[in-house]
């Protein structure tokens, strides 16, 4: 029996310098849970961020899932988004001949004048067989913030990966900033495991940072190791893309590249 | 089909204007004149640019085109030896293929002179450098206005009666290096009579650029040719 | 619709500036992901299908007639390397010059117009396309084998390979091709009614990093 669940969290100023939640849906799988925030996100002046965490989605989405999370920052507001553990996505069941179903994953994200939107979840994992498309739609005012990291690991160790279909489609000021779609694993075109497209390695991630500081003064390209790269988007964005052999290595790069965003 | 003035594509292949060989710029000012250097690797192409434009660039607003085989070491050359402002120096790169950029697909070249003259002029004088290559490479007339080949007698003395569209048909031959001709057992003299036997009326130069002011008559060709230009 | 047209928009000698480019084939082979014909095979279908797809979808999309400038705007959001971007722009320059010269027309002259420093190297295409009365097939079609053939050329420079097993590669990569064209078609008639968003972003990783890092080298053979 397949899941069809939307998860919903908005983030709206609370008056008092900080960020309250009035919508924390949770729904299926996908169990939102309100975490204590770490700090203030630095040179926002919007005070102690709102933390959630989602903490039930680890065995989902099966094929033939439909799932969504719907994250909308209102003005003014500071929202974190992580995760406990990295969501797997599974083979579904077949029904009667044809192949399985795929799974769908769609992330709507909505930033807010001078808000801010940190979203961090953990590693997507697509092991043998499963079959997931996965679409984050972004929707950033002007003067909003957002850090996003996105991470594909391509089997658990040492397994044959399944398909995953990746894209991530930014607007800012209602202009696309930026649109990137990943089709990897057996169902995927041919040549997505050659030298122009990942060579072999079984973790891409991608970090993406805008700010609107980012239009005077954009980043520097600058490599980070042989497979990943810093690039200033056409747009206030700076983006890394980044191949590793597995997930820790993936980390390793987007961790040490974002903290020196930072700093 | 064929083509007569009710064709509307007839202008445009008749039209130099429409896509850069043309003598106007589009604010309708005077482009500057473009002459191209060729000629085989090491005979002496990139100094002979960088001696011209010592030679002319108190008289003349002059810029340089680059064309190297590996990217942009003739341009590093001409701009460790300050030669001119290095916004005045621009670097095509041609793919592993020098001779394509300045006959078959000049695209990328013509896109360095407009760049030039927006950026630095307006100039009188653009000088084009092939990148080293062999005897058949020559420029294109919708690039260059002339253009000038260089040799050099220690590339062997044969090369002028071997002949090739370089040596036949380049506005000006210039034979380089003539003070190494007693070391490489070169014969300046049979030089001259193979390349007037291929060229009929067309000039020849002999140089040697290690001597004081050993570019002059090169430079006096060019500013000739920049003469009538302006005529 | 002229077969013959497309023959001279997709022939490797059309004077726009291609033959200095490898496609990221360059950064490959000093990667070591690029050795062989095999190689050679699984690089350029890996191209097809990302950088390919949606640059022919693009030019598809121009010959349809979306408009141009919000094309080339969703086009720089699909090309997170600056490197590439500046590539784009710059074949997009040099094709415009050819074009104009060859099959001039408004929608080429509006273009130029507008973006004088060169727009994004498939929008200019699908223009010139339509200038010269040729489809949306045609057009992705030109780009498509522009995107296998580039590398092609390259990697037989490059790597001295056999130039029968490279033309070999092509050849086999046809039906593919086909596929891809009438894919990038079929979304570029989508983005007639839903604009540029509706047109693919296939992309692929290692050609935005290793395009950084090409750029940088102060010894190359071809421009990227």
């Amino acid at each position: 029996m397949s899941v069809h669940a939307t998860a919903r969290i908005t983030a709206a100023p609370d008056g008092r310098g900080g960020t309250a939640l009035p919508v924390l849906e949770s729904d299926g799988p996908l169990a939102l849970r309100r975490t204590r925030a770490a700090a203030a996100v630095p040179g926002t002046g919007t005070g102690l961020p709102a933390r959630v965490t989602v903490v039930g989605a680890m065995s989902a989405p099966l094929g033939g899932d439909r799932l969504a999370l719907e994250a909308v920052v209102r003005d003014g507001a500071a929202l974190t988004v992580d995760a406990a553990a990295a969501m797997i996505a599974l083979p579904g069941h077949r029904t009667g001949d044809g192949p399985a179903d795929h799974a769908g994953y769609d992330m709507r994200l909505t930033v807010g004048e001078s808000g801010v939107l940190h979203w961090l979840p953990e590693q997507l994992i697509s092991v043998t067989g499963s079959d997931l498309r996965t679409h984050t739609r972004v929707e950033l005012s002007p003067t909003a913030r957002l850090v996003l990291r996105e991470e594909l690991i391509l089997g658990r160790h040492g397994e044959a990966p399944g398909t995953v279909t990746s894209r991530l489609t930014v607007h800012r000021a209602g202009r696309p900033l930026l649109d990137q779609q990943l089709a990897l694993g057996p169902g995927a075109s041919g040549g997505w495991d050659g030298g122009a497209v990942i060579g072999g390695h079984r973790a891409v991630g991608q970090l993406l940072l805008v700010r609107p500081e980012f239009e005077e003064k954009p980043v520097a390209p600058r490599l980070l190791g042989d497979t990943a790269v810093l690039t200033p988007l056409a747009g206030p964005g700076a983006l890394v893309t980044a191949l590793a052999p597995d997930a820790r290595a993936l980390r390793r790069v987007l961790d040490d590249a974002l903290a020196e965003l930072y700093r | 089909m064929h083509l007569d003035h009710s064709d509307p594509y007839t202008d445009a292949y008749l039209d130099p204007h429409s896509h850069g060989a043309g003598a106007v710029r589009p604010d309708g000012s005077r482009r500057a004149l473009r002459i191209g250097l060729g000629g085989p690797v090491g005979s002496g192409k990139t100094a002979t640019v960088a001696a011209l434009c010592r030679a002319l660039r108190d008289q003349l607003s002059i810029a340089v085109v680059t064309n190297d085989i590996y990217t942009r070491e003739d341009a590093a050359f001409l701009l460790r030896n300050a030669v001119l402002p290095a916004e005045r120096i621009q670097a095509v790169e041609t793919g592993a293929c020098p001779h394509t950029a300045i006959r078959d697909d000049i695209s990328a070249n013509l896109e360095a002179v407009e760049d030039l003259e927006d950026s630095v002029g307006p100039l009188d004088l653009i000088l084009v450098e092939s990148g080293g290559d062999n005897l058949t490479a020559t420029f294109s007339k919708g690039l260059v206005d002339a253009q000038i080949f260089v040799i050099d007698v220690a590339g062997g003395d044969d090369i002028p009666r071997k002949g090739g569209p370089g040596v036949t048909t380049s506005d000006l031959l210039v034979i380089n290096k003539t003070d190494l001709a007693p070391y490489v057992g070169s014969d300046l003299g049979r030089m001259a009579s193979d390349a007037k036997e291929q060229r009929g009326e067309l000039p020849v130069l002999f140089t040697s650029l290690t001597g004081p002011d050993g570019v002059a008559p090169v430079a006096e060709w060019v500013r000739a040719r920049f003469a009538a230009w302006t005529a | 619709m002229s077969r013959a047209a497309l023959l001279v928009l997709a022939d490797g000698r059309f004077p726009a500036g291609g033959h200095a480019h490898s496609g990221g084939a360059e950064a490959a082979v000093r990667a070591g992901r690029l050795t062989d014909a095999r190689d050679l095979a699984a690089f350029c279908r890996g191209r097809l299908h990302t950088t390919g797809l949606t640059s022919a979808a693009f030019a598809a999309a121009a010959v349809l007639g979306v408009d141009p400038l919000a094309l080339d705007e969703a086009a720089d959001a699909r090309t997170p390397s600056p490197a590439l971007r500046a590539t784009a722009r710059k074949l997009g320059r040099q094709m415009m010059r050819a074009a104009r010269a060859t099959w001039p027309g408004p929608g080429l002259d509006a273009l130029a117009a507008a973006r004088p420093r060169g727009a994004h190297q498939p929008i200019v295409l699908g223009l010139a396309a339509r200038s010269a009365g040729l489809g949306p097939e045609d057009a992705a079609h030109c780009v498509l084998y522009e995107t296998v053939s580039g590398p092609a050329t390259a990697a037989v420079r490059l790597l001295s390979l056999d130039p029968f097993d490279a033309t070999g590669v092509l050849a086999r990569l046809a039906p593919d091709i086909d596929k891809t064209a009438r894919h990038a078609v079929a979304t570029a008639h989508r983005a007639v009614r839903k604009g540029p968003g509706a047109l693919p972003a296939a992309s692929a990783p290692l050609l935005d990093i290793t395009a950084e890092a090409h750029a940088a080298w102060a010894v190359r053979l071809f421009a990227s």
